[in-house]
């Protein structure tokens, strides 16, 4: 393919992903931010028969992930300008992918949901093989694989919620808002809460189903990282906050200790293994286990602090480990390695790209004053109003992620210059520089006045917290009934009758 | 007098001969010929019910099978033909390229 | 006057932002012109903050200026909000006052450096938050303050990043104060938990109202877990040990940051949640226990070390030791006033010693000095006031604080308290007059190519430093006994816990046993005990040089011990660093992710792999066989319809 026509391609990508940026704008601007109800509602029905519509909304807990797809979308796009190979299908992939995961974060269908889940997952399959690194294949079949395998125990749940909505309402509907009027029993929930969050789970990551990250992060292209870091992975907390808790109150509140636990050993366990990787890729990668540990930490606090700091430490993590792999990015570029001890000393050649760099790293590290301490600190707080013992282990993840980070940090950007090929590394490029001064505004921006956003969540968290509540009244007598025993009534023959 | 018995007891012997057919012998234009000749068994089937139930359906079905039977001749002729061409063989054990 | 507060903060942050986008295109007198320009005007501005509180009647000397909603998330709030009361007050003045000399020093001291712009940039941040840690209303903004001040301290730190022991340095210094900040951020949760709001005003109106009995557990654990956030910032036992490898940064760095002003944020902290502490007796025994042993073993390492910033850098954490320690006998006001004192003659000293090096281009090592008297008088002369001044001789200002310090350790505390502030102000006069007198005096062991280029510092180096000479001689004026106005003021925020005892006068009716000769008497024998030091630092160092040596003979296992600083940093090394690194990697890394998680994910792969591999021989590619398998298929289904049944 001549160069002419690949530009052309690369330009127009870009315009579109502006395009769909512009246009997500009035969602944040027009949203209600006194209305926990879904907004800016589009219903269709797609095949009435079987009760499935094109059904689409947000809340204050997707506008903002909504947002972080589209402001991401074209930062990606810039970051992939020096792909070559196959532009045309690489830039569709990257635009499917964009549907994929605007529409997992919109639909209000499971259905639909579940269309959008499987959606984005093969043009990610497709980035990771086909534009990857060496071992590509291997990621991307590990990646595949590994989330196929939670999908298909949420699509056996999904179909199961369909029933039993059939027989709890006579109706036969996917409608999300439906099935959250439902009444299960616990041990309905505890079964369907299982393979949500199986499915959920590995998304997330949550160790131990987090395997497949470093491998699928390490392989993937500079924007196939952006992406999987800053949105992929907030499927995963997205759907527990979603579908797990509104749907599952009582289960939800059983697995506490369980989900706890494995974001506490998620936090530790991630920082203590990033720290002593040699490749840039997969200690930002581990520190991506650290960081959704802390999500669902916060996640499962069930107090206001932390679910808002849990969302708001989604978008923080989006913009600090996005920007952090599009940095490993314009290093591998220039010196097509990401191997720590091949750098060093890079702050003399490039005095901006290490203050961008810095910034980018403390911000990772939850520096006060910059995003991600808003984010950690509420999480915290909301789990130490929850359990104080969780959150007391969980903040010792803050000086972990202060020795991974700043060590690294040090490796690669002080020191004395010791490899020859990085005496004439060239400072960023006006283009890197346009990639990361957004998310550094932003970066800023959330750290100093996080409030605007927070407001917004306000009325959507208290509405799932208050849904939650309600159904999980009950809860405090199921814990000491159930905690012990698993329940022994099965799925299928609940639903039996309806086949 | 000749019942329905007959008939499908008739139709089951050319059934089987046709499985048996298709099942031990190698050359492929006979196998295709046995394959009709079990479509022919279960047609002779479906107008002896259709006599004996007074019903017109069975014939019916007999018509779609032979122009399905008919359909399916010319493919599958083509195909040996093609196999043929290439192959220069039309004995199914030197054709066995469907295993990956 | 009061609203102008917003402005104190406002300054250093337009500098740092000014220095940081431009001033790389800027001429470098323009770069340091803005940054000191910017400090000034905050210092201006801080006086008149400081003339308007005093307008106000002492009972209403309380100022909030809310500026806007930070955080808030359902209960939860935390504002930015500055507020303004004698004691944040005499922070700014220390803060922007001394920040504002070394920032003219650093004109010169750091002229021939490339990353000039860079280095004001970092100290007008640094300043900024600084001020805010000390200008903040409640515990998270307070906590952005102390986070932000650690990161200047790593970056002026790693200043010099080319050289690895700088940036390891910075790295220590900011992991841990991590630590520390660990125990902070709970604390602060722990606040919130307790009292429903984190702001200073709410939270200390709360706890003082009688809500909550002494030795409440809740408390306790509050305090504890904030003076453990005070040990890493204010480099206490156990988190200590960044302070002395903090030397790798610009000298006026040291002076600045880990001398005058940052590693004092712990102490203010303290003094700031002084009703907390009051609450809860435990902890102050804690506070005060580890203040003194502090102060004790980071002297007697001062004794030994030989490079001129160590020496500084292990007299100020045995200095910050007597600040824990008078907090944690009560007596807040005379910590606050050694904090002031100490940032006026440690930041003398710490600038002297620039000087010093500055001169003998960049020698830091005392063994390499030797009789420069005369060759950088106005250095020699400031440096000899800022020594007397911390040996604490009267009337220079270390003597007024020290002396406070001890008289209420032995008052309010104990026998035990006393003696070893005692033992330590000997050490302490002893090793500062053995670092004057090795720098200064003697003979001269410079070496012959240095000795050529040793020249007096500029002008712009030597004024800051008369100026807080005659600041280290004035200062202590400000509490004298019987008249202090620095207790005075401060009484406000102390509360009458602790303005009625600290007066020499008034302490004869509150403690009768002692009787009012105490503090006279206490004052005697603190001069005498300065005076023993400097004695025996004489004999050793000036009559009998070969004294030392023998000495060290003598005592060698007790001098490596010293001179190795009792080996702690091996021993932590040993205790975590290595011990994490390991697991994580054989364990956590090889181990667990690769081996057991990895291993199965892939195992299952290779089982299922394996298993489709014996089911791959029915498909032998012969449509007979297939054929038969459908044949068999169909009986199969046959017979099962017939006799199935």
């Amino acid at each position: 393919m001549d160069s002419r026509k690949g530009e052309l391609i690369r330009i127009t990508t870009l315009l579109v992903s502006i395009v769909v940026f512009v246009l997500s704008l009035p969602l944040y601007f027009n949203f209600n931010a006194h209305a926990y109800e879904m907004q800016f509602v589009e219903k269709l029905p797609w095949i009435p028969s079987f009760g499935i519509h094109y059904h689409v909304g947000i809340d204050g807990i997707s506008l903002f992930l909504i947002l972080l797809t589209t402001f991401l979308m074209p930062v990606s796009i810039l970051a992939s300008w020096h792909i070559t190979k196959h532009i045309k299908e690489y830039m569709i992939a990257m635009l499917v992918l964009e549907t994929g995961m605007v529409g997992v974060f919109a639909s209000l269908d499971l259905f639909l949901f579940y269309v959008y889940w499987e959606l984005m997952l093969i043009p990610m399959y497709l980035l990771i093989g086909i534009w990857g690194g060496p071992r590509r294949i291997y990621a991307a079949v590990k990646f595949f694989i590994y989330t196929m395998t939670g999908s298909v125990f949420m699509l056996l749940a999904i179909i199961a919620l369909y029933f039993l909505n059939h027989r709890a309402t006579g109706e036969y509907t996917f409608n999300l808002l439906e099935f959250y009027r439902l009444e299960l029993s616990f041990a309905v929930q505890f079964w369907l809460f299982l393979a949500f969050a199986f499915a959920f789970a590995i998304k997330v990551p949550m160790f131990p189903f987090h395997t497949w990250l470093p491998d699928a992060h390490v392989e993937a292209p500079t924007a196939g990282s952006v992406i999987l870091a800053g949105v992929l992975l907030k499927m995963g907390t997205y759907g527990f906050v979603r579908f797990c808790l509104p749907l599952f109150p009582e289960a939800s509140h059983v697995f506490i200790p369980v989900i706890s636990w494995m974001a506490i050993v998620g936090i530790i366990y991630g920082a203590l293994v990033s720290m002593v990787q040699d490749d840039l890729k997969k200690l930002v990668a581990y520190s991506s286990v650290s960081h959704l540990g802390f999500v669902m930490l916060g996640i499962f606090a069930f107090n206001i602090q932390g679910i808002e700091g849990g969302i708001t430490q989604m978008i923080n993590h989006g913009l600090s480990t996005g920007a952090l792999f599009l940095v490993v990015g314009m290093l591998y570029e220039r010196r097509h390695t990401r191997m720590i001890a091949d750098f060093g000393g890079l702050t003399k050649r490039m005095p901006v790209f290490a203050t961008l760099f810095l910034i980018i790293t403390l911000s990772s590290i939850g520096l006060p004053g910059l995003n991600g301490f808003v984010g950690e600190f509420l999480i915290l707080l909301g789990a130490f109003r929850s359990r104080i013992l969780y959150a007391s282990i969980a903040t010792s993840g803050i000086i972990l992620a202060a020795v991974y980070m700043l060590w690294m940090f040090q490796r690669v950007m002080f020191h004395e210059i010791i490899h020859e090929e990085n005496k004439t590394l060239k400072d960023v490029s006006k283009r890197e520089f346009a990639i990361l001064i957004p998310l550094i505004m932003i970066i800023f921006w959330i750290g100093i006045y996080p409030n605007p956003f927070l407001r917004k969540m306000d009325a959507s968290v208290n509405h799932l917290l208050k849904q939650t509540g309600e159904k999980a009244q009950t809860v405090s007598n199921l814990q000491t009934q159930n905690t012990a025993v698993i329940p022994k009534i099965d799925i299928v023959s609940e639903t039996k009758a309806e086949w | 007098m000749i019942t329905i018995t007959h008939y499908l007891v008739l139709s089951a012997i050319l059934f089987t001969v046709g499985v048996i057919g298709v099942l031990i012998r190698r050359n492929a234009i006979i196998i295709f010929m046995c394959i009709e000749l079990m479509l022919n068994a279960v047609n002779l089937s479906f107008v002896a019910c259709a006599h004996y139930l007074n019903s017109m359906q069975g014939q019916l079905f007999v018509f779609f099978t032979m122009t399905v039977a008919a359909a399916e001749a010319a493919v599958g002729l083509a195909i040996i033909v093609a196999v043929f061409r290439n192959k220069e063989t039309v004995n199914i054990d030197d054709i066995n390229i469907m295993k990956w | 006057m009061l609203d102008l507060v917003a402005l104190i903060l406002l300054f250093p942050l337009i500098g740092t932002a000014v220095n940081g986008l431009a001033g790389k295109r800027m001429r470098k007198e323009t770069v340091g012109y803005i940054a000191c320009g910017a400090i000034g005007l905050s210092f201006l501005v801080s006086i008149l903050v400081f003339c308007g509180l005093l307008l106000l009647p002492p009972e209403g000397r309380l100022f909030e200026k809310h500026l806007f909603v930070w955080i808030e998330s359902g209960s939860f709030r935390s504002l930015a909000a500055l507020q303004v009361d004698p004691l944040s007050t005499v922070m700014i003045l220390t803060v922007s006052g001394v920040g504002f000399l070394i920032h003219v020093y650093s004109i010169g001291y750091m002229h021939h450096d490339k990353g000039y712009h860079r280095y004001f940039c970092y100290l007008n941040l640094f300043t900024f938050s600084m001020l805010l840690l000390v200008l903040s209303n409640n515990f998270l903004l307070m906590f952005i303050g102390w986070e932000a001040v650690g990161l200047c301290s790593y970056l002026l730190i790693g200043f010099w990043f080319e050289k690895k022991s700088a940036s390891n340095a910075a790295k220590k210094a900011f992991v841990v104060n991590r630590v520390g900040d660990f125990g902070f951020a709970l604390g602060v949760m722990l606040i919130f938990l307790i009292f429903h709001s984190i702001d200073f005003t709410e939270v200390f109106s709360a706890a003082s109202h009688g809500n909550f009995e002494t030795g409440n557990f809740a408390i306790t654990m509050i305090t504890l877990l904030l003076f453990m956030g005070a040990t890493g910032k204010s480099a206490q036992i156990p988190l200590y040990t960044w302070l002395p490898d903090a030397m790798e940064g610009p000298t006026p760095v040291s002076a600045l940051i880990h001398a005058a002003t940052m590693v004092t944020a712990g102490v203010y902290m303290i003094a700031r949640c002084n009703v907390l502490y009051m609450l809860s007796p435990f902890t102050m025994t804690v506070v005060a226990s580890i203040g003194a042993a502090t102060a004790l073993f980071a002297a007697s390492i001062g004794l030994v070390q030989n490079d001129i910033k160590r020496v500084l850098a292990y007299s100020t954490i045995s200095q910050l030791g007597y600040m824990f320690l008078a907090c944690g006998v009560g007596a807040f006001t005379a910590g606050v006033f050694h904090l002031m004192t100490h940032a006026f003659f440690k930041a003398l000293l710490f600038l002297g010693a620039g000087s010093v090096i500055h001169a003998l281009s960049g020698e830091q090592d005392i063994r390499k000095m030797g009789a420069l008297k005369s060759h950088i008088p106005t250095t020699y002369k400031t440096f000899l006031v800022g020594t007397i001044a911390i040996a604490g001789i009267p009337p220079f200002a270390g003597f007024f604080s020290k002396d406070e310090i001890l008289l209420e350790a032995f008052v309010r505390g104990n026998f035990i308290y006393w003696s070893i502030g005692a033992i330590a102000a000997l050490f302490t006069a002893f090793y500062m007059f053995r670092l004057l007198f090795m720098t200064f005096y003697g003979e001269s062991r410079v070496d012959h190519h240095t000795m050529e280029h040793l020249h007096e510092s500029p002008g712009n180096m030597t004024l800051p430093l008369i100026a807080l000479a005659g600041l280290s001689f004035v200062g202590g004026f400000l509490g004298i006994p019987g008249a202090s106005a620095i207790n005075h003021f401060l009484s406000p925020v102390f509360g009458g816990h602790t303005h009625a005892e600290i007066a020499g006068t008034e302490l004869a009716g509150h403690s009768g046993h002692h009787g009012a000769w105490l503090p006279y008497l206490m004052m005697v024998v603190s001069t005498a005990i300065a005076i023993a030091g400097i004695f025996l630092a004489y004999q050793m160092y000036i009559k009998k040089p070969d004294l030392p040596k023998k000495l060290t003979d003598r005592f060698r296992f007790i001098h490596k011990l010293l001179l190795n600083k009792y080996y702690v940093d091996e021993i932590y090394d040993a205790l975590f660093v290595n011990p994490t690194k390991k697991i994580s990697v054989k364990i956590l890394w090889k181990g667990v992710d690769v081996r057991i998680i990895d291993g199965s994910v892939n195992g299952i792969a290779r089982l299922v792999g394996g298993l489709s591999n014996v089911l791959r021989l029915l498909q032998t590619g012969y449509i007979r066989n297939y054929a038969f398998y459908i044949v068999v298929g169909c009986i199969f289904i046959v017979v099962l319809a017939v006799f199935g049944k």
